[in-house]
């Protein structure tokens, strides 16, 4: 089974590094950008093929450890 | 006095940190971070600086799940003390020994260079030899070193003077010049409610002798030895 991890930074947290991809992307000429918020995404794959188990285990990596829950969200996707 | 400074793959102060514990006066081990126990009569952990797995994922985020960190927390909680320089102070953030979390500057440029910090309070383990209100003058190498906490936790640091050190100019004047990670509050060290555990960004270990240029980082290593010996 495979799933994707998505972990994005809280709304209000300060972005400096998707701040400079704005402003990197705007001086190439990109049109239309209004606004980049940087994240992270983890492709996983899972031993289980049962899909409860699957969410409990990703939920359990992203509060251990893939996600800081103090700025970051987080999302589950299993395929 | 005995201290245990923590080794993680990565870590690359761990040197300096020793020689100044011993200078101070200390005993001192080296710890690998695969250790599920701290050597018998551990007084002090420190945690130094340098890039624990490469600040992969998160700076600290993986070090501050190692196995040796149970062991950390365990003698915490009995109230040892803890000391976590630069990448120190990100893992006991991402450990949950400190609240907030270290996010790259704001300017986004590591930065390198000798820094003044106002000592808040000098009536705990760690700053017993300085004066309260003394500009320090030591030295800051970092990318990650913007503090940043939800405003309940900011409120609470403050309420309860657990901001250890704030960047300053020579004169110990908060100004937002000397504030060149864009850390809220200008904090450069917090405590934590015990006041036994210590994390913050500059590095005291790289002052402690007048052949590098300075000695104000000294104090901190002799409060520890001498709060022991107390």
């Amino acid at each position: 089974m495979k799933a994707r991890v998505t972990v994005t930074l809280k709304n209000g947290v300060l972005d400096p590094q998707g701040k400079a991809i704005e402003g990197a992307l705007k001086s190439l000429g990109v049109d239309g950008i209004a606004n980049v918020r940087q994240g992270k995404v983890f492709d996983i794959e899972l031993e289980t093929a049962d899909k409860g188990q699957a969410e409990a285990s990703l939920r359990a990596a992203c509060e251990k450890l893939l996600a800081n829950t103090v700025i970051e969200n987080y999302r589950v996707e299993i395929a | 006095m005995k201290s245990a400074v923590i080794v993680f793959p990565g870590s690359n102060r761990e040197g300096d940190v020793v020689r100044a514990l011993r200078l101070a006066g200390s005993d001192v081990q080296k710890v690998w971070h695969a250790e599920t126990e701290l050597p018998k009569g551990t007084d002090l952990v420190v945690l130094p600086g340098g890039f624990s797995y490469g600040d992969y994922l998160r700076c600290g985020a993986i070090a501050g799940r190692a196995t040796v960190m149970d062991a950390v927390r365990t003698h915490a909680a009995r109230g040892g003390l803890v000391l976590g320089i630069c990448n120190g102070f990100q893992i006991l953030c991402e450990s949950g020994l400190l609240p907030g979390i270290l996010m790259r500057n704001a300017n986004l440029k590591f930065i390198c260079h000798r820094q003044f910090l106002r000592v808040e309070r000098n009536d705990t383990a760690f700053t017993k030899a300085y004066a309260q209100g003394q500009a320090i003058d030591v030295c800051v190498a970092h990318g990650e070193g913007n503090y940043t906490a939800d405003e309940d936790t900011l409120r609470r640091l403050e309420g309860e003077g657990l901001v250890a050190f704030r960047y300053s100019d020579s004169h110990g004047h908060v100004t937002p010049d000397a504030n060149r990670n864009g850390s809220m509050n200008s904090i450069a060290g917090i405590y934590s409610t015990q006041l036994n555990v210590l994390g913050m960004m500059p590095h005291p270990e790289n002052l402690v002798e007048d052949l590098v240029g300075g000695t104000d980082g000294r104090g901190l290593f002799e409060s520890l030895v001498s709060a022991k010996a107390a």
